[in-house]
């Protein structure tokens, strides 16, 4: 790594504040993702502003419109914690087996959506379940917040506060892991909404999106055969060591049609 | 520039000064030279590097010395008491649970939050929590037997 200067955040007028003084300065939430990056020096940043002492961004509370779950509440706190079992069981699963237990104990929901791994998990559940992403300057619907491979709609200086999800009690998340990395090589969340469902993926694309023809497949009939005819177009899917686009664009329809037999019990 | 931080290491405060950039595991290592820590892949896959930070297993290949002030760190060699050795370690000896021994102080350190937050935890769950500690030699199985024996000997079933 080449060296940086490190700060504390106190609060975050002051990470903010730190954050606008120096464009080469990064937040550091979990580390999971940047400190690795760091090492290989693709990321070199000047300062890594803490945010770690910052307690109003930890935990999960209710809110109007269902949870609002802290941006630095990490993943084994998600996946343990009692609201989120009771209100968004799908969302505690997939927390559950996000990497390893020590990827759980430091790693951040925010961290991981500010981020935008092509292959992490979080996207896809804040995708399915409609959740909005709350910064200090806005709330973003999260269908309206992945742009690209590590791109978002976060602007420079924008810091996610908080997720908000609304009551979901029907959602399941199947994910086919990279045996090695257990990065989902693709990974699908199938989630209710009203009359309909929404259905996201991860791993295969540039970022997490939804899928159309499998929502509308499964909004005319859910089954897992539903599926079989959905044509799933893996032409600008990601294609390298790890598996073929072609390989990704089965993966999809078989942890789609997973998901939804989980969730109409037939699995 | 160099931060003074100072935690709590196997019980006992100790200081240090150092560069934002050391990782915790160089720290252990070469600060205070615990050396059971080892470093592996350095890349967060191998979990030979594994240590409690405030009662949760950590990666301390990724996680910054910086990071912890103010924390209680406890490392393989804050689990004997004395030559009295912890029912963990007594269970991978009993189970013949490492041929080269480079795994086992990680191994060890993330089977023990499991075991300290649910000693019955049944092989299922050993094997899911283990995903984030390789192996290159024993093949795992004798490592889930050590696990198991250690958790019902933790639990009070007696080895």
């Amino acid at each position: 790594m080449l060296p940086f200067d490190y700060q504390r955040a106190q609060d975050l007028d002051d990470a903010e504040r730190r954050l606008a003084d120096d464009e080469n300065a990064l937040l550091l939430a979990g580390g999971m993702t940047l400190l690795p990056t760091m090492k290989m020096r693709l990321a070199m940043p000047s300062t890594l502003i803490d945010l770690n002492g910052i307690a109003a961004l930890r935990g999960v509370r209710t809110h109007a419109d269902g949870l609002e779950i802290g941006a630095m509440t990490t993943h084994a706190a998600v996946a343990a914690d009692p609201l989120v079992r009771d209100h968004l069981p799908g969302l505690a699963e997939l927390a559950a087996r996000i990497g390893d237990p020590q990827v759980r104990n430091r790693g951040t929901l925010g961290g991981s959506l500010a981020n935008s791994d092509p292959a992490a998990d979080y996207p896809a559940a804040v995708l399915a379940c409609n959740a909005t992403i709350v910064t200090r300057r806005r709330e973003i619907p999260a269908d309206e917040f992945f742009f690209d491979l590590f791109e978002t709609a976060l602007e420079p200086g924008e810091i996610v506060t908080a997720v908000r999800f609304p009551p979901v009690a029907r959602a399941a998340y199947a994910k086919f892991a990279n045996p090695a990395s257990r990065y989902a090589l693709a990974g699908v969340m199938v989630a209710a909404d009203g009359d309909g469902w929404r259905v996201a993926v991860t791993g295969a694309g540039s970022c997490a999106f939804r899928h159309a023809g499998l929502e509308a497949a499964l909004a005319r009939e859910f089954t897992p055969a539903a599926l079989d005819g959905v044509e799933i177009d893996a032409r600008a899917f990601n294609d390298d060591l790890h598996a073929s686009a072609d390989y990704r664009a089965a993966l999809v329809r078989a942890m789609a049609q997973r998901a939804v037999a989980r969730l109409s019990g037939s699995a | 520039m160099n931060i003074d931080i100072d935690f709590e290491l196997n019980g006992e405060r100790v200081s240090a000064s150092v560069e934002p950039r050391l990782l915790l595991v160089e720290l252990l290592r070469e600060t205070f030279r615990l050396t059971g820590t080892h470093i592996g892949c350095d890349t967060s896959q191998c979990g030979a590097c594994v240590v409690h930070v405030d009662g949760r297993s950590v990666k301390s290949c990724t996680l910054l010395a910086v990071q912890a002030d103010g924390a209680r760190v406890r490392t393989i060699e804050g689990l004997a008491d004395g030559e009295r050795l912890h029912p963990l370690q007594l269970a991978f000896r009993e189970h013949h649970a490492l041929q080269c021994g480079f795994c086992t102080p990680g191994m060890i350190m993330s089977a023990l939050e499991l075991l300290e937050r649910d000693p019955q935890a049944d092989e299922a769950a050993i094997r899911h929590w283990l995903e984030g500690n390789l192996c290159r030699c024993t093949g795992y199985q004798n490592i889930l037997r050590a696990v198991r024996a250690a958790g019902e000997s933790m639990s009070g079933g007696g080895t």
